[in-house]
């Protein structure tokens, strides 16, 4: 009797162009593991991933509902991002000074290719002091500062005055007079700063004989703004504190913050 | 019939009712919020809202403060606020009412792990395709704004801070600079530093509740909601130039006049008390508002350890007792002088020019 030879039916060409892909050694070298599709990559996928490594391999099932977590955490965390990314687009065009300032900020919308992203930009930062404040609020509601949880909830509150504070520096940058009169609104409370602002109560006080030492000139305010009102120096320095200091300052406290959820038990839940 | 309307919803909005409605619909929230924590409350308040706002779109005046481009975030804050306050009662009356027939709270049913991979990564991506669109369809449809330039020699009216310090801003018209812009923040932020450490409160933790956290809950509402929240509303929509008051529907009139003159209690009391004109020296001058202040702050707080809240001090113990008492004072003091604003014209309890110091 002849040999009856089976013949395997032939996967689809496109199957066959993805078995192929994924089993070259450049593929390989990326990822080191099979999809998620059975328990044992999805351990290792979160493992072996840098940016999923931040997530448990698995959580709670109320974790995972909006009816429970809001999701205002992590938006607020996406629309960092975003405002990043779209930041460092501005960068590009805008120079933080008076010649400029105005002008680069006109010209982004006049004669920029894909001219929204100072909207974004804008947009995002507001959407973003939102849902820092629905985050907050979602984690009192559900009491998640109590323990072991603390220290985490002060990292947010620093967060949140972090957040208004990059939202504050950037609404100067514009240097239109909606930006620097809502500065000048904002820091002439800096004058008022008990025994450090030169109309605050206790300055008269920071005396040595007949010597001020608190003025107009040297006070918080000053310091702030880099002069006595909000002209080139408080553009600079709002610029620099903008782009460069206070997101490395969130960046880091966000690092923590990611790393503590983990530490502390993951996402909430009742004990 | 339509100007009636509007003219009694400017009369509504001014600042004494709206900061007593917002009072009252939070006391009713909470002590209703069995029939508040309904599917039909959620609808209607959400009706309500998109109603109201379309009207205003439909008056001129309105309309220039709702489509002004740095506005429209806190059109959409209002919104969201009212959503997630509703949202977060509704689960708490759930999680209340399986207490009471014995059951755990529905986040303890949802215990069981589930694989990050799908089901968080996917929400993940999900959230942030959404978040993606919103943004860009939000950014081709509203300009940012982009006025004349800066000039330093020509200040608008009304000058106002971005928007999330206009809370702080409406303290102003209360309070002195040196307490509202920098003491009051200041004491806000060490307030929220403060709540893990001065709650002892083990229940409620992971979980909605609200029976197990009555107090906890009706005091950051009362400062998030009332005072924080709605204090920004008041300062977006109803404030004009000179920071006078305005209703929504009301003409911006930069003549308008509010006649009022704020009076010391040092005035209150040595001129119009006793007859007599105010003592040279500023201490013998002020010396009933330093009292009343130190009585505020010191003396008050002990007396309610004695009296009215000594369940709380004994559960806290002294530390955690004076802390929560004196932020909880701190965060008071703020309605506290808009009643006596609004009832007596009081200006400054202390009024030292002569240093900067007024209360």
């Amino acid at each position: 009797m002849a040999d009856t030879k089976t013949i395997e039916p032939k996967a689809p060409a496109l199957v066959r162009a993805w078995d192929w892909i994924t089993e070259t050694q450049i593929w390989t070298s990326i990822f080191r593991h099979a999809a998620p599709i059975n328990d044992r990559n999805r351990v290792l996928v979160m493992l072996s991933n840098v940016f999923l490594h931040m997530h448990p391999v698995r959580l709670r099932k109320s974790g995972v509902r909006l009816r429970y977590t809001w999701c205002m955490g992590g938006i607020s965390f996406f629309l960092f991002l975003v405002l990043t990314f779209t930041g460092l687009l501005l960068m590009f065009y805008y120079r933080p000074t008076l010649e400029y300032a105005y002008s680069d900020i006109v010209g982004l919308r006049e004669h920029v290719p894909l001219g929204i992203m100072r909207e974004m930009h804008r947009w995002g930062a507001h959407a973003m002091v939102i849902t820092v404040w629905l985050h907050m609020f979602r984690v009192f509601m559900t009491g998640s500062y109590k323990p072991p949880r603390e220290f985490n909830w002060n990292i947010g509150v620093i967060m949140l005055v972090l957040t208004l504070l990059l939202s504050f520096t950037g609404y100067l940058l514009p240097w239109d007079q909606l930006a620097i009169w809502a500065i000048t609104v904002g820091s002439n409370m800096a004058r008022a700063t008990p025994f450090l602002g030169h109309e605050g109560p206790g300055a008269s006080l920071m005396a040595l004989g007949d010597v001020q030492l608190v003025h107009a000139a040297d006070d918080a305010r000053f310091a702030l703004l880099g002069g006595t009102f909000v002209g080139e120096g408080a553009l600079l320095r709002f610029y620099v504190l903008h782009c460069v200091a206070l997101p490395l300052v969130i960046g880091f406290l966000m690092a923590i913050h990611f790393w503590r959820v983990r530490k502390d038990g993951g996402i909430s839940g009742p004990l | 019939m339509l100007e009636g309307l509007k003219g009694f919803i400017d009369l509504f909005a001014d600042p004494q009712l709206f900061f007593a409605t917002t009072v009252v619909a939070l006391v009713l929230i909470v002590w209703k919020r069995e029939a508040f924590s309904s599917t039909r409350w959620g609808w209607g308040l959400m009706i309500f809202l998109t109603v109201f706002f379309a009207f205003g779109l439909t008056d001129s005046d309105f309309n220039l403060i709702i489509t002004k481009p740095d506005n429209v975030p806190i059109v959409g804050l209002i919104f969201l606020l009212v959503f997630f306050t509703w949202f977060s009662m509704r689960q708490a009356v759930d999680n209340d009412r399986r207490a009471a027939g014995g059951q755990p709270p529905i986040e303890k049913d949802e215990e069981d792990r589930v694989w990050t991979w799908p089901d968080l990564v996917y929400t993940e991506l999900i959230s942030m395709v959404v978040c993606t669109v919103v943004l860009i369809v939000w950014s081709i449809g509203l300009e940012a704004p982009i006025e004349q330039p800066a000039n330093n020699a020509n200040t608008p009216n009304p000058s106002k801070a971005p928007w999330y310090f206009l809370g702080l801003q409406e303290m102003l018209v209360y309070f002195d600079p040196g307490l509202a812009g920098v003491v009051l923040p200041s004491l806000i932020i060490v307030g929220l530093m403060a709540i893990p450490y001065i709650d002892k409160n083990p229940k409620g933790n992971g979980y909605y509740t609200f029976n197990e956290r009555r107090v906890e809950i009706t005091i950051f509402l009362f400062g998030f909601v009332v005072l924080w929240s709605s204090l920004i509303v008041l300062g977006t929509f109803l404030r004009g130039p000179n920071w006078n008051f305005f209703g929504p529907f009301e003409y911006w009139d930069i003549h308008k006049l509010e006649a009022l003159t704020n009076v010391d209690l040092s005035e209150y009391v040595w001129v119009r008390g006793f007859g007599m004109a105010l003592p040279d020296h500023w201490f013998v001058r002020e010396i009933f508002g330093i009292l009343l202040t130190i009585g505020y702050v010191a003396v008050l707080p002990v007396l309610l350890a004695r009296k009215g809240l000594t369940k709380y001090y004994e559960k806290l113990g002294p530390t955690r007792y004076y802390v929560t008492v004196i932020l909880f004072l701190s965060m008071l003091s703020l309605p506290v002088k808009m009643l006596t604003r609004w009832a007596f014209n009081l200006k400054y309890v202390v009024a030292i020019p002569e240093f900067f110091f007024n209360i």
